[in-house]
């Protein structure tokens, strides 16, 4: 048995311990916001918290998230009031969206660390995830949005 | 697709939410969480809410407001949620914050008006849905005034409309969801009045896209999220080579692995089936298969190109011809040949194929996300053996689509079905590829050869244009033949080259069809996907051999071509074309006309390091009229991108049968740190509109290769641009 946090609520599951994460989340606890894109960490569609870290579930096995709490893109917020989500909302981001819980979970570690983020901070934290349809002019305005909210609106 | 009583209160405008039926299950270790199934059928729906005014195929207007939008095309990032019910909304004078879309069950009243068949494609939703959305809204509209006159006993002339409500003259008001119920009993008008488009509302704004919220918290339910009670998952090892057929199968291994419930063979391989994914992408990968190698067991991409250069030595068929080449080509002052080779390539949809069945004694319900959902329900149907009417497909949303999911033979429906008949009905099945198996599994972009020649008199105009194209037809050999017209050649190898616009005297432009054993298909913006690099970067080396400037010798030769003169006129004003840039930074041009738009891209690059960085891409399009300015420009955005990672990346490669690569890190995608500056401008006109999901990719290629030659000197023969390769 494997024991952790999901979204704040504890989970106990009898599962190979070797398993990806990613397939953990989406079979087994049915939270299919996190995606499957590339089975080995190269496109970021996966990406989930470990303990507030971004991490590429496809490659990580449940077992490294023993005793560890874990947040997935149905955990960012409980409204759409992440400023992430909100700005994303405002720049009219998404195209096909299967990438966008992965943007949205790197990004959200990227603004916990920087405040005001640079486009070269930008660069370095969203160059692993893919997009396909091509929204990174989007996912870079967004940002800078959301760290002007983040400043300005959001005092948490 | 499926509907819920209307008379619930339902969250905004999105579709999983309000058509799905939210399921509680246990998880294992007791985590009581939500997930979504398709429900009750549009007719139950019907059934049980009285109360519910659908006037026509395409809208729903509830008691409690709420208008739903029926879309019968597909949303695979292009915004088709968003744009279709903008024009029914319009006429019907709707709050737009109570629309909401759904997609449209399987139904010919749902075929594409032009192509007679429920589909996505050719970037066509939009201008094929004008008349129909914007009918369907006046119709709901007119039936809600007739509605209210009736309670009012007046003249319905004297009603006006707006906000989702209908006004008396003394603005007296009944809203719609007051109306609903009344309308429904009402006959729908034979014939219906047009807005004037001076009185739009939504149409030509930049309103934000519906299924945008849904697509930021995880509640967007695309082919891979949908789960049944019950359903098993599949893995399926498929043939290394096209055409190989199974010899043996040792599941020794796999068939003792934990969760594994069923091991068959199928027509496509071998089906591991097991209570999750992960288990049976375990099994599968521990099958031991050896395969009958067939045919193309030698089979070589860089070879097939060899017969490719040889065949292009030869006549082929006629596509067009104008004036006398040879006599031109006798006189011209100055001439040039050039070869450009264009790759393989993989549509790597960032969700992977994947396709859910709950197969029954005698019906078949199937989830996917499709683009071809009248072909992909008649093959599912004749793969279970049941009538039409016995299957029901339901579209989920598509994590991309490029053509992909819009296949002749169903490939990922049909095998789906084919594992559920495996395991026996009843049967839920859910079959997912990994990266690597949709990367290997076919269905590429063709790889193609254009050979040109042209030449210039001694004051530099153009004379002669010659072109042969040799590749692979992909509608040959499918039901889809009948689209090449009957001609000796697949118009889809030479759209691009044949219309070429320039004001040449002399045009001789010809192809070859080459058959080849790897199946091919239509990949975002198909044959002007390498056709509009081999055009616009041969213009630009005729440039150069007139000694001209290449804008400006396109602006000569396009004198009587307007439209195409407009965009790029625009894009050269718009990026500053002439002014001086930095050391080490160039610009390239290129011009082009796809899927009845016109679209013209500057890129400015630099070279270093022996990277070629793309800077800024500057983008005009002119679609004509057009429905969504926000949309349009997050389209040619992605089209740039997506044309650029093509030019700069990827090519797909075949030696001893085998495809040699397998995932992003073979085949790369255009990042974040390389993603240019993008910027997009329309021009306004009246035209008839034109569509935008495709002609903003052909122009990427050219454009940055015309401007890694203005700082490099070199010319790109060949994608992906490898500086190495430059000549």
């Amino acid at each position: 048995m494997i024991a952790f946090s999901v979204n704040g609520k504890n989970v106990n599951l009898d599962v190979d311990p070797s398993t990806p994460l990613l397939w953990v989340i989406r079979d087994h606890l049915q939270l299919t916001g996190t995606k499957y894109g590339c089975g080995m960490a190269q496109c970021g569609a996966c990406t989930i918290h470990i303990n507030g870290e971004a991490v590429r579930s496809c490659v990580a096995p449940v077992s490294r998230a023993a005793g560890k709490s874990i947040t997935t893109i149905e955990g960012l917020s409980p409204d759409l009031s992440h400023p992430l989500q909100r700005a994303w909302i405002e720049e009219d981001v998404p195209q096909c969206g299967y990438c966008q819980s992965g943007q949205l979970m790197s990004a959200a570690v990227l603004l916990r660390e920087k405040a005001t983020p640079t486009d070269n901070d930008i660069d370095e934290a969203m160059t692993g995830n893919i997009c396909r349809c091509g929204t990174y002019p989007r996912i870079r305005r967004a940002i800078h949005r959301a760290a002007g909210m983040k400043m300005t609106e959001s005092p948490r | 697709m499926s509907t819920q009583p209307i008379d619930q209160p339902k969250s905004r405008a999105a579709f999983p939410r309000r058509q799905f039926l939210k399921l509680s299950v246990a998880a294992s270790g007791g985590l009581l969480v939500g997930f979504y199934l398709p429900a009750l059928s549009s007719k139950a729906a019907a059934e049980e809410s009285p109360n519910v005014f659908m006037p026509n195929a395409f809208v729903r207007i509830g008691t409690d407001e709420r208008i739903t939008v029926i879309v019968n095309h597909s949303e695979m990032g292009q915004g088709v949620y968003t744009s279709l019910p903008m024009l029914l909304a319009d006429e019907l004078d709707a709050d737009w914050s109570k629309v909401g879309f759904e997609s449209a069950p399987v139904d010919p009243k749902y075929n594409h008006p032009a192509f007679g068949m429920q589909m996505t494609g050719g970037s066509s939703s939009v201008w094929s849905g004008l008349e129909q959305f914007r009918q369907a809204g006046a119709a709901a509209r007119a039936m809600l005034v007739a509605a209210a006159a009736q309670r009012w006993n007046i003249d319905p002339a004297s009603c006006r409309t707006d906000s989702g409500a209908v006004f008396d003259s003394s603005n007296r008001k009944f809203t719609y969801g007051q109306l609903a119920s009344d309308a429904a009993k009402l006959t729908p008008p034979a014939k219906v009045q047009l807005k004037d488009p001076k009185n739009f509302k939504l149409i030509g704004k930049p309103i934000k896209r519906l299924d945008t919220p849904v697509k930021l918290d995880g509640k967007a339910v695309f082919g891979l999220d949908v789960n049944l009670a019950g359903m098993l998952t599949a893995v399926v090892a498929r043939p290394p080579i096209f055409g190989a057929k199974v010899k043996s199968v040792d599941d020794s291994k796999a068939s003792s692995m934990p969760g594994v419930r069923k091991i068959a063979q199928i027509p496509s391989g071998v089906a591991v089936v097991a209570d999750t994914f992960w288990q049976a992408k375990v099994a599968r990968d521990s099958l031991r298969v050896e395969w009958d190698e067939g045919a193309m067991h030698n089979f070589s991409s860089s070879e097939l190109m060899q017969t490719f250069r040889e065949k292009a030595k030869t006549p082929g068929a006629s596509v067009r011809k104008e004036g006398d080449t040879t006599a031109a080509l006798a006189g011209a002052a100055k001439k040039i040949q050039a070869v450009y080779e264009a790759p393989y390539l993989s549509h790597l949809m960032m969700e992977p194929l994947n396709c859910v069945v709950d197969l029954r004694t005698a019906s078949c319900e199937v989830w996917t996300g499709s683009q071809f959902q009248t072909v992909d329900r008649a093959n599912a149907a004749k793969t279970a053996g049941l009538p039409n009417d016995k299957v029901q497909l339901h579209t989920t949303f598509l994590g991309g689509g490029f053509g992909r999911r819009a296949n002749p033979q169903s490939d990922f429906v049909v095998e789906a079905v084919e594992v559920a008949k495996a395991v026996g009905a009843p049967a839920k099945v859910k079959v997912v590829w990994t990266r690597e198996d949709d990367m290997q599994g076919g269905w590429y972009r063709p790889m193609f050869l254009h050979a040109i020649e042209g030449g210039v008199d001694a004051s530099g105009n153009a004379v002669f244009f010659t072109s042969r194209s040799v590749g692979q037809s992909i509608m040959k050999g499918t039901p889809f033949e009948a689209m090449m017209g009957g001609k000796p050649y697949d118009p889809a190898s030479v759209e691009g080259i044949d219309d070429l616009p320039y004001a040449i005297p002399n045009i001789t432009i010809e192809s070859h069809g080459v058959d080849v054993n790897v199946p091919v298909q239509w990949l975002r913006s198909v044959g002007h996907s390498h056709t509009a690099f081999a055009v616009e970067c041969f213009i630009d080396e005729l440039a150069g051999l007139a000694q001209k400037d290449p804008y400006q010798f396109r602006r000569a030769l396009l004198q009587k071509q307007p439209r195409y003169l407009g965009v790029l006129d625009l894009a050269a004003q718009k990026a500053d074309w002439g002014k001086k840039l930095p050391k080490g930074v160039g610009r390239g041009i290129a011009v082009h006309f796809a899927f009845g738009s016109y679209s013209a891209h500057v890129a400015e690059v630099s070279v270093a390091d022996g990277k070629i960085k793309v800077h800024r891409m500057v983008c005009a399009i002119d679609c004509g009229q057009y429905v969504n300015p926000g949309i349009i420009a997050a389209q040619t955005e992605g089209g740039a991108i997506f044309g650029a990672s093509a030019a700069l990346f990827q090519e797909l490669t075949f030696a001893d049968g085998r495809l040699q690569q397998t995932n992003f890190n073979t085949f790369p995608v255009m990042r974040m740190n390389e993603c240019p500056a993008i910027e997009t401008y329309i021009v306004e006109n009246k035209e008839k509109s034109g569509g935008i999901g495709e002609p903003g990719v052909p122009c990427a290629a050219p454009a940055i290769a015309n401007a890694v030659f203005a700082v490099t000197g070199k010319r790109f023969r060949r994608l992906p641009m490898r500086l190495s390769e430059a000549v």
